[in-house]
């Protein structure tokens, strides 16, 4: 089986829905001639023309509004939002027209579209390239949001998203393109290439929305974590030696919360994970649903591990960043709580 | 302060007055093509006034050539875009402007910092991510702010300064002082729709703003002819009767010229302005740029041709102002200044970790 970073992976996505179905267009900022900044879109203009995947103006509302109408046609735009940070403008659209088209047309019509954007820091991009915005989208009913970790499943949900009816968010944790990150930042990151995740089928696959996977089988204690706070939870788990049980959520909207229930239930402990600030943060939507369908299953308090609630510095990103050992104090704490 | 009068009368005046009389008048008044002012002609410069040019420019240059260094040996992560090439636009409207003047504008922001007189060392210091940088270290390149000198930001998101220095300007009418906003921004940026909000507000309510469109040509990799529609962006304006000029962004007297232009046309109520340099950026959009969207015949020719820096140069030698030797000194001096705030901004510590909580509310 080919081998694919998870820039190639998400490439490869676009090209097989590309190939298959000429209502897919893809377009952003630097997205056709140059073919992304981070690459993802690379060789695409040149084999489907300008036609179907081009670049945009610095226009991020325009990109997005004409995106949903272009979807309300029948039409299936996959655009890209250079850096999450940069889709505050386009939240207008995104809030009020995306996720309410089927809602407010009787279900006449949908919108079909994908948002890709890239998330999360590791690269001192400072406050306005680092962000994690997730939370903002999983409060807008009527959106589908989702974080892969590993070329594979990038691929197989990118497919999934194109092919669904409805609009979804695809979040990409930038500093996981080129390898599985775990927060050691002073050590090398393993390449994709000799990562079994990072094997990844040629043609047509998808990987179903709305089903999480556990990454690491365990009997302690569960962590809930998605993207690059897999491998950081990994990290962590080998760090401590605790024998967590680690879930990838993959899907936030819609969530997996049978697989959630289920290995809570079993090890009676919770600690969630995510790079975003605290504060309304996805964690706790999680918290409050572990504690409702577990709540005779918990021997200690659930416990968030995350962003601090400040702008993402500049400065200080390891300081800011979630590593392994705030992680693995949390899982210490939990399993002595 | 004074007490103010403008903005709210002027518009309050035209919501209550508004007869359909008033309305036919208004509809005759507007005529776009002649909003479209030509270039005044370069101002002649004194030797002190060329000599300042030649410094400032060349200290903005000299800094930025010594934070790309940095760059590549490590001490600046992240993003870093820098201003080599766009030297005469910062400094000539710089001499347009008087005390009390505020100054914003996007990522690509050294050069507005030093032309506005903030300290070489802060700056640095800042780009190096330590705690003696203008943000403390915590904002970066593309983030700083000096009260003291009237600049304000330093802003990462494109565009969005261009409704924040509309503000400035409604502030300065609001006060009733004479003051006005420079608001600079992008070929790239003038493409956001927030840009033209803030027209229609700037122009409507007459706020003292001068927007200023650096044309460098690109927006990272995208020329401006596969990004703009309308690629005179002086005439970005002309729906909302906003004056327009196309100024020659390299020669550091046309952009003082058409600032001296906009900066009168401001401060006497007149309303905003806007002034597209044309100008050209050497490097890359930020450090690691693989400049496949343009030629290095383009870059080499532009340099070559029509440097801001070496057009100076040359003016002084011509004129006997100062000598090779002199002008070899003023260099040596500045690179000093460069030097010094280097060494500065890689000796000094990096922030507290308490400082990850300040300046927040929580
Ligand atoms: C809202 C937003 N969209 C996209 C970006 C990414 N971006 C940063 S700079 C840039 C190009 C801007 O070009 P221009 O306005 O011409 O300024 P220049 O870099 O040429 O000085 C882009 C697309 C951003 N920072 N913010
Ligand atoms: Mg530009």
């Amino acid at each position: 089986m080919p081998r694919m970073t998870m820039i190639e992976a998400i490439r490869s996505a676009m090209d097989v829905s590309m190939e298959r179905d000429d209502d897919v267009v893809v377009f952003g900022e630097d997205v056709g001639y140059f073919g992304g900044v981070f690459r993802c879109t690379a060789g695409l203009q040149q084999k489907y023309g300008k036609t179907r995947c081009f670049d945009t103006p610095i226009s991020e509302l325009g990109i997005v509004g004409a995106a949903i109408g272009m979807a309300a046609y029948g039409l299936r735009p996959c655009i890209e939002i250079q850096f999450a940070d940069y889709v505050y403008p386009a939240f207008d659209q995104i809030a009020s027209e995306a996720a309410r088209i089927r809602y407010r047309s009787n279900g006449q019509f949908t919108c079909p579209i994908v948002i890709r954007m890239p998330t999360g820091g590791g690269i001192f991009g400072g406050q306005t390239h680092s962000q994690s915005p997730e939370a903002l989208f999983t409060h807008v009913s009527g959106l589908k949001v989702v974080v892969p970790s590993n070329p594979v499943d990038a691929k197989g949900l990118l497919i999934a998203a194109i092919e669904d009816p409805d609009p979804v968010i695809f979040l990409e944790p930038k500093r996981l393109y080129n390898g599985p990150f775990d927060g050691h930042h002073d050590k090398p990151v393993t390449p994709w290439s000799k990562h079994a995740l990072g094997e990844v089928p040629e043609g047509h696959f998808t990987v179903p929305l709305g089903k999480a996977e556990v990454r690491r089988a365990g009997a302690e204690l569960t962590v809930l974590a998605y993207g690059t706070m897999t491998y950081v939870s990994e990290a962590a788990a080998a760090d401590t030696g605790i024998d967590a049980e680690i879930i990838d959520l993959k899907t936030l909207l819609p969530l997996d919360l049978e697989t959630i229930v289920a290995s809570v239930s079993k090890t009676g402990r919770c600690v969630i994970v995510h790079e975003a600030t605290l504060t309304s943060g996805f964690g706790a939507e999680l918290a409050a649903l572990v504690q409702k369908h577990c709540f005779y299953h918990l021997e200690a308090p659930i416990t968030r591990v995350t962003g601090w609630d400040t702008p993402y510095p500049h400065a200080q990103e390891w300081d800011y960043f979630p590593g392994p050992a705030r992680v693995g104090r949390a899982m210490i704490e939990t399993m002595e709580g | 302060m004074a007490t103010r009068k403008p903005a709210s009368t002027a518009a309050r005046r035209t919501s209550s007055a508004r007869t359909s009389a008033s309305v036919r008048q208004q509809t005759k008044k507007s005529s776009p093509v002649g909003q479209i002012i030509a270039p005044p002609a370069p101002e002649e410069f004194t030797k002190e006034r060329e000599l300042q040019a030649y410094n400032d420019m060349l200290l903005i240059r000299r800094f930025e050539e010594k934070a790309g260094q940095l760059y590549g040996m490590g001490f600046i992560g992240g993003f870093c875009h820098l201003y080599i090439g766009q030297e005469a636009v910062v400094i000539g409207m710089q001499m347009a402007l008087k005390e009390g003047d505020q100054v914003i504008t996007g990522y690509r922001d050294h050069g507005h910092m030093l032309a506005t007189g903030m300290s070489p060392r802060g700056v640095m210091a800042e780009l190096t991510g330590r705690r003696d940088g203008y943000s403390r270290g915590k904002g970066g390149s593309m983030h700083m702010f000096s009260k003291e000198k009237g600049f304000y930001g330093g802003h990462g998101i494109v565009g969005g300064q261009v409704s924040l220095g509309t503000g400035l300007a409604f502030a300065n009418s609001y006060r009733g002082n004479d003051n006005i906003s420079l608001t600079y921004f992008g070929d790239g940026a003038a493409n956001q729709g927030q840009v033209y909000e803030s027209f229609n507000m700037a122009a409507l309510w007459k706020l003292p703003v001068v927007y200023i469109v650096e044309n460098n040509r690109y927006a990272m990799g995208t020329s401006v002819s596969r990004a703009s529609a309308q690629t005179d962006f002086s005439q970005r304006g002309a729906s909302f009767n906003i004056p327009g000029i196309q100024v020659d962004g390299m020669d550091v007297r046309a952009v003082k010229a058409a600032g001296d232009l906009a900066a009168e046309h401001c401060r006497s109520g007149k309303g905003p302005i806007i002034l597209e340099m044309l100008t050209y950026r050497y490097r890359g959009h930020s450090m690691s740029d693989p400049a496949k969207y343009r030629t290095k015949d383009e870059v080499q020719k532009m340099r070559s041709e029509q440097d801001p820096i070496e057009q100076v140069r040359k003016r002084i030698l011509d004129n006997a102002w100062a000598s090779e030797d002199e002008l070899k000194a003023m260099d040596k001096k500045i690179r000093d200044i460069v030097a010094d705030s280097a060494d500065f901004a890689q000796s000094n510590p990096e922030p507290d970790p308490s400082e990850l909580y300040t300046n927040i509310l929580i």
